[in-house]
């Protein structure tokens, strides 16, 4: 094995087709796009070289820094919401519920499958204030709360999208992060108990510690996802009100799409991946341990 | 340090990615092409317009028969809200159907014709013998859209704007319809005062709410003030035109517009007025198959009377002007431009204005000799048309393509008032670089 494994012509043979349909798809649209940075137009116009000017466009533009600023916020928000949400249900699972968690933790996770526009159809008729009052504001108005038109201001409108996405994926983190809870070894756990740890104290210094390397990966897969949202606003809210709720993802579609500037578009979209990469930097290299290890 | 066998396997392969990275950023500034097929008349229309595909299949079926032997046609549609999005990308790759709806802002419509994507009409016409099918309004209207001289697009509908109430809900509060701005105003607090919520509009689209300040602005400043703007020689953020916004924030901060205005998309606007749920409803004739609808409409076609625009008082502008459009014309492409869809142009130009006014009860840019019986607000179009002065084209027509997106999503913070017209006018005249 090791000598057909180890031959070079047998590894670009075996390996060949597969990278040429990665770098085709993956690698060039990359570069394309790091091209396209530099230039301004469209298919149709053509492309003329403008240098630096996207950049310097995008850090003067106002929508661009508060798209970026809600990029930010949201991710943090809902990394933390999701990460903690997800992580206290772990907890009821192995803690609380233990063997019949099944059920629980099927129907927590079903969520996570259903297809995003219709969480957010489902998401803008509950929060709804015309034409019908939708159960939430019917809940406020029989406590006398009065209505809140939730979508229609910056403020609650980003509240609404954080609810919904935290409803359809804190089944997923709470499975995720479960699998990581389990993997503490039970003597582990009994001795701690025999020790006198109880509750809280138990979590703190013992299943915290001991599920770290999971609960890392799941921050960093959070972050990371959250910070590429799309889908979730372009259905629930569509950007608005104006542009408060516009992520870069969605600002660089309708850079690209919607007003024809290819080259301003692929700049937003370079600045949304050094983000990325400068944030995983960071959980990298403020976390200092192996993550094999443990 | 050795080298495995695997690292130096690698070392060959690295140069292949970098070759194909370099090679992709060479080719950065290639677009691509594409073709199209001959063998149909194909058409491309909005998913939410169904009448120009009906019109069309109708004409098809009946005076367009040999037309459609030579060449049948093939219908296809794409969601209204990506629209000018999915043309852009289908010119780039000239990839455009024989005959489509033309792209929605008219600087991207400008944009095709630069790159001779779209068929000369006005050369066309002539040529088959059928320039004078189209009315001279129309054309003219189709012709300063675009800026041009010749005629680029066809139009399939001839639409005029104004505002159409529930005669019920102002006689029951003693309301007599408004002449001007100011009346209107003071209609709306009478209504208001009585629980009636006096404008129906949607908040999501937008452009209902906008399309008040460009009228406002014509009323006030002259039909030629938007054209004023997109030419430098005014600007959006100018007291006068800054006051017509402020107007409109006005009604949407006195609660005119209904709670949650921002929330109400299209449909459910028209289906609000047409069922007694607003007295004013700001919106073009081609709502008028709705109105005509007897199903959908429950307040009775005789109940729904047309206002024009009210007059600002002391502004330089006409009553007599009327916001005008041919909604979205239709355009044929240059790539597909052969003598099959020379057939189906000419049979077009000479028939489609019949087909449109007898199946559909729709008014287009085309002359029409049948005398079919029309309903009676078909007929107040029709009358309100052939009286018109000027004709008005929306707030947005002149703009970009994001001062158009800008101020399309703020109308319905404007709704709410939640932006000042301040605001509001420094936003659009921003993206409107």
């Amino acid at each position: 094995m090791h000598r057909t494994l180890g031959d070079p012509k047998a590894v670009l043979v075996l390996l060949g087709p597969a990278l040429l349909v990665y770098t085709l798809v993956m690698l060039v649209p990359i570069f394309w796009s790091l091209g396209y940075t530099v230039m301004d137009g469209n298919a149709l116009r053509g492309f003329e070289f403008v240098g630096f000017d996207n950049f310097a466009r995008f850090f003067q533009d106002p929508t661009a820094m508060e798209t970026l600023w809600f990029t930010v916020r949201y991710a943090l928000v809902l990394t933390v919401l999701q990460v903690v949400v997800g992580y206290l249900l772990a907890l009821l699972y192995v803690f609380v519920l233990r063997r019949s968690s099944s059920l629980v933790r099927t129907a927590v996770f079903f969520p996570v499958i259903l297809p995003t526009v219709a969480v957010a159809l489902l998401f803008q008729r509950m929060f709804e204030l015309a034409p019908t009052v939708g159960p939430v504001n019917a809940v406020l108005d029989f406590l006398s709360l009065g209505s809140i038109d939730w979508l229609g201001e910056s403020g609650t409108a980003f509240w609404v999208i954080i609810a919904m996405d935290v409803w359809r994926s804190m089944g997923f983190y709470a499975v995720l992060l479960y699998a990581g809870i389990v993997d503490i070894p039970d003597d582990v756990i009994e001795s701690a108990r025999m020790d006198g740890a109880s509750g809280l104290r138990l979590v703190r210094s013992i299943v915290i510690p001991m599920s770290l390397p999971v609960l890392l990966s799941a921050i960093i897969f959070s972050v990371n996802g959250t910070l590429k949202v799309f889908d979730t606003v372009i259905a629930l809210t569509n950007g608005g009100p104006g542009t408060s709720t516009t992520p870069l993802t969605v600002y660089m579609f309708r850079a690209s799409f919607q007003y024809g500037s290819y080259g301003y578009g692929s700049t937003i979209a370079l600045m949304l991946a050094i983000l990325c990469l400068l944030v995983t930097l960071f959980i990298f290299r403020s976390s200092r341990r192996d993550l094999t290890k443990g | 340090m050795s080298t495995t066998r695997s690292t130096r396997a690698a070392r060959r392969v690295t140069p292949f990615i970098a070759l194909a990275g370099a090679g992709a950023l060479a080719l950065t500034s290639c677009a691509g092409g594409g073709g199209s097929d001959d063998s149909s008349f194909s058409y491309l229309g909005q998913t939410q317009n169904t009448a120009i595909a009906g019109n069309l299949e109708d004409l098809g079926a009946g005076a367009c028969a040999t037309a459609e032997e030579a060449s049948p046609l093939s219908t296809d549609s794409v969601d209204g809200t990506q629209w000018d999005q999915q043309m852009q990308l289908l010119a780039g790759q000239s990839g455009l159907s024989d005959i489509s709806m033309a792209a929605g802002t008219p600087a991207l419509m400008n944009e095709f014709i630069d790159a001779g994507q779209v068929v000369d009409l006005s050369a066309a016409l002539e040529d088959l013998g059928v320039a004078d099918r189209v009315l001279p309004a129309a054309d003219s209207l189709i012709k300063s859209l675009y800026g041009r001289d010749a005629l680029y697009a066809l139009p399939t509908e001839l639409n005029i704007e104004g505002f159409w109430y529930n005669e019920q809900l102002l006689a029951d509060n003693g309301v007599e319809p408004p002449a001007t701005w100011d009346e209107l105003v003071d209609a709306a607090a009478t209504l208001d005062a009585a629980g009636v919520q006096p404008f129906v509009a949607s908040g999501q689209d937008g452009w209902p709410v906008t399309r008040l300040i460009g009228n406002y602005i014509a009323r006030d400043l002259g039909a030629d003030a938007l054209r004023a703007v997109a030419d430098g020689d005014a600007s959006l953020t100018d007291p006068e035109y800054v006051a017509a916004a402020q107007a409109v924030s006005d009604l949407g901060s006195a609660g005119y517009f209904g709670p949650a205005a921002g929330s109400i998309d299209g449909p459910t606007a028209e289906n609000q007025f047409l069922t007694g749920g607003g007295a004013f409803y700001y919106m073009g004739s081609w709502a008028l198959a709705a109105f005509n609808d007897e199903e959908l409409n429950q307040i009775g076609a005789d109940n729904i009377g047309y206002l024009p625009f009210p007059e600002v008082e002391g502004g330089a502008g006409s009553v007599m002007d009327v916001p005008a459009n041919v909604g979205i014309p239709v355009m044929l492409s240059q790539a597909g431009y052969d003598e099959s869809s020379e057939a189906w142009l000419q049979c077009i130009a000479e028939n489609y204005g019949d087909v449109a006014l007898e199946e559909r009860g729709q008014v287009t840019g085309f002359v029409t000799e049948s005398d079919v019986e029309v309903p009676e607000l078909t007929a107040t179009v029709q009358q309100t048309i052939a009286e018109a002065g000027t004709g008005l084209l929306w707030f947005e027509a002149f703009f970009t393509p994001e001062a158009t997106t800008v101020s399309q999503t703020n109308g319905g913070s404007l709704a709410t008032g939640q932006i000042s017209g301040q605001e509001f006018m420094e936003l659009v005249e921003a993206a409107n670089g």
